[in-house]
């Protein structure tokens, strides 16, 4: 009776945590990850553990010898940013290459700004950006799917669907065009790529599930897919070089694994359903301009950073439709 | 099925401790302390004084003023003196002291418990005999139940809303007196209907009532009317402009009262008092509160005369559990915590509720990760993030831009965050300021 607590109201508490919403996420990329193992083997593990590992190990680094802070890795953000990297990289990138990755995620995507929930960028995608530019050669060669037995480093490799249709309208090789692969093919993830963002229906499972548990909304990756969808079915109705069916573009590149897990990242995109909207037009078009014009066939990462750069001007400008507000 | 229209969150209701224990009367105190602040506006002033004897239902202290409401004797007895005492809020205000001798009521007063569903006064008079007899909203406002009945000029009442919602987690109060009282609410509905000159009037409960949904819904069967809304469950259905949203569609504006959209509001156990102050002549001194928790031996629903110290009622009650870390005045959302018991029970406190040692403290606060689950969850569209932000930079002028005055308090935000800020804590108290400046600014 002596030791009542005073506080303010409320008194109780969802139960939710920044812990379990990264779980979440987590969770939802391990359809995605099985398709990858199966796809692409060994090689698929090895980077997807050095990258967590790395990314794990100098969030921890960093902030207790940097900042001199208490380490935060147990709320598993630093996990969620080294599963995403890895899933933005070939299957047979070099090991020394991906810690570079983690260390550019990590270290001036995130801890540069405070940690977390400070940084205005997608720690995964400065990574990811970093490694590009900085090693383009071996960012843009891709194994072909060979399923387990695919080797690590001397693997068969070949040029995503993206980068073949883009020589191949871009030369009218009608040739090459029909070595492209078919929409089951993409659908279900038997294509090159970046190993996490083969397979359509994988991530769309854990979409579905990121919704089911609210932890994303349908704000940003229904935007971006319409946008996407949209503006590809006019570019190719009207005959833009480089334009292919719509679906083509949905299903190829990492505009899924783009849309669903790497624009819905918490500290990164709008607030409001609204600005969240407007912020996935942006990225969808942002996509589309880089595929028909850029000199890269896929835009995907470029095109979230852009718009993450434009997430705090959304954020002043876009308020939440008010209780009684006039419409 | 209806709710209203923005946000809300869904809590665990843990109403199964108390729900359904039948209404239990609380033995009257020896002592009792009535405080004469016990609703929003002017203090009430006392009108006897030491020495003076009083019976049960004598007007004790009147009215400050228009927004104010009288108080009555809730016990008999003789006045010991007149003095200030904490109230449940830990606010020290006026209070009238009384030894209790018997229990003598005023004889005008009908104790029977037939049904007396025959009004024959007219509005002014139902107004009147409502306003004498101190009542107040139940629901936590306390806001003079009179001053609602009459419109400002060029305003028009078209719709009645009982509040039967009971949103805060743990309380059932209002659902059980909804179960024993239905048919004493149903004829409290017709009087305010006739106080307010109107046709129509909807009871919102939430669909965790069921059986009080099914019973009030065949009393009102035989009037005209009436009509019952079942309500999705999600908090704050139980606030006034959420509850009318919900059962009108109809959004009452930012800084506007719900006459503006043609609805008032009541709470039922505010209803059932209207019926006890018209038909019986008994003002308002007593009222049903919930006493519960995981651990409480006998949590229930009790029915309590103002002016009894709050321990006393714990200690009817089976005493206070030994693993209490934290008891709070009202439900666990909107309630406050209070640091001891002795203050007596008002027309404010709905629920006593007693928190397990391991659910009373706050949980380690981290970085905001802008998941905007804040701004989902707010009911009146409001960014709390951003409020808590200006208020921890004390940047007013942005907080009054961003609609800080709007907020209800209700606490969704900071029931919801995975991060556990606090940020009710720094909106309330920005809003205080904001407040503050806005009136100053007023004056100038």
């Amino acid at each position: 009776m002596n030791n009542l607590i005073v506080s303010a109201s409320p008194h109780v508490h969802s139960g939710d945590s920044v812990r379990r919403q990264m779980l979440n996420v987590i969770i939802a990329l391990m359809p995605a990850f099985i398709v990858s193992v199966l796809a692409f083997g060994k090689g698929v593990l090895i980077i997807t553990a050095i990258s967590v590992l790395s990314c794990v190990l100098f969030e921890w680094l960093i902030a207790k010898f940097l900042l001199k802070q208490q380490p935060t890795i147990t709320d598993l953000s630093a996990v969620l940013t080294g599963l995403l990297l890895a899933f933005n990289l070939p299957s047979n990138l070099p090991f020394w290459m991906v810690i570079i990755g983690a260390l550019v995620a990590i270290g001036v995507g995130k801890m540069t700004f405070g940690g977390l929930g400070q940084n205005p960028f997608n720690p995964a995608l400065v990574g990811r950006v970093f490694l590009l530019i900085s090693f383009p050669a071996d960012m843009t060669v891709w194994p072909v799917p060979q399923g387990w037995s695919t080797a690590y480093i001397d693997a068969t490799t070949a040029a995503t669907p993206l980068a073949t249709m883009k020589q191949a309208l871009q030369e009218g090789n009608q040739e090459l065009l029909s070595q492209l692969p078919s929409y089951w093919d993409m659908f279900r993830g038997a294509i090159g790529g970046s190993f996490g963002e083969v397979s359509a229906i994988a991530l769309l499972i854990g979409g579905i599930y990121l919704l089911l548990t609210r932890t994303i909304t349908w704000h940003i990756p229904v935007s971006i897919l319409l946008t996407v969808f949209c503006f590809s079915g006019i570019a190719y109705l009207c005959g833009v070089q480089g334009a292919a069916n719509p679906v083509y573009h949905l299903l190829a590149g990492g505009v899924m694994l783009g849309a669903i897990f790497m624009a819905t990242d918490y500290v990164t995109s709008p607030m409001t359903p609204l600005g969240q909207i407007i912020y996935g037009i942006g990225i969808g078009f942002i996509v589309m301009v880089i595929r028909f014009w850029g000199s890269y066939p896929e835009g995907m990462s470029f095109a979230i950073l852009i718009m993450n750069g434009v997430t705090p001007l959304l954020n002043l400008y876009i308020r939440p439709k008010r209780f009684g507000e006039k419409k | 099925m209806k709710t209203f229209s923005i946000g809300g969150v869904h809590p665990n209701d843990n109403k199964v401790y108390s729900a359904h224990k039948k209404i239990v009367e609380v033995p009257l105190p020896k002592k009792a302390i009535i405080p004469l602040v016990q609703h929003i506006g002017a203090p009430a002033k006392a009108i006897v004084q030491k020495g003076d004897k009083v019976l049960v239902g004598q007007l004790i202290a009147e009215a400050g003023g228009f927004v104010s409401a009288p108080v009555h004797s809730p016990v008999s007895g003789t006045v010991s003196k007149l003095d200030t005492t904490l109230d449940a809020w830990g606010m020290r205000v006026p209070a009238i002291f009384i030894d209790v001798e018997g229990d003598e009521w005023l004889p005008v007063i009908d104790r029977t418990n037939t049904i007396n569903s025959v009004c024959k006064l007219d509005s002014k008079d139902i107004i009147e005999k409502i306003k004498n007899a101190g009542i107040v909203g139940l629901g936590g406002a306390c806001f003079p139940t009179h001053v609602k009945l009459m419109p400002p000029p060029g305003k028009k009442a078209e719709v009645l809303i009982v509040n039967g919602v009971e949103c805060e987690p743990y309380l059932t109060c209002d659902h059980e007196l909804m179960l024993e009282h239905g048919e004493e609410i149903i004829v409290g509905i017709q009087i305010l209907m006739k106080a307010l000159n109107i046709e129509k009037a909807v009871i919102g409960i939430e669909r965790n009532k069921e059986d009080a949904i099914g019973y009030i819904r065949r009393l009102a069967a035989h009037t005209l009317g009436i009509m019952v809304e079942p309500l999705k469950l999600k908090y704050p259905q139980g606030g006034e402009k959420q509850l009318i949203d919900a059962c009108i569609h109809r959004q009452v504006p930012s800084g506007a009262l719900p006459i503006e959209v043609g609805a008032v509001v009541d709470n039922v156990a505010t209803v059932y008092a209207v019926y006890q102050a018209v038909q019986k002549n008994q003002p308002l001194i007593s009222r049903v509160i919930t006493l519960t928790g995981k651990e409480v031996k006998n949590p229930g629903n009790y029915l309590v005369r103002f002016g009894t110290p709050l321990s006393e009622v714990i200690e009817f009650a089976g005493g206070v559990p030994e693993n209490t870390g934290k008891i709070i005045g009202g439900g666990p959302m909107m309630g406050r915590a209070m640091n001891n018991v002795d203050m007596p029970a008002n027309k404010r406190v709905s629920g006593l509720l007693f928190m397990p040692k391991e659910e009373s403290h706050r949980l380690e606060v981290k970085n905001c990760i802008r998941c905007a689950k804040c701004v989902q969850a707010c009911p009146m569209g409001l960014e709390p993030y951003l409020l808590s932000k200006y208020s921890q930079l004390q940047r007013w002028d942005d907080m009054e831009k961003h609609d800080v005055m709007d907020c209800i308090e209700c606490g969704c935000c900071q029931f919801t965050c995975p991060s556990n800020r606090p940020l009710l804590d720094y909106i309330r108290n920005g809003k205080q300021t904001v407040g503050g400046i806005i009136r100053q600014r007023a004056q100038k």
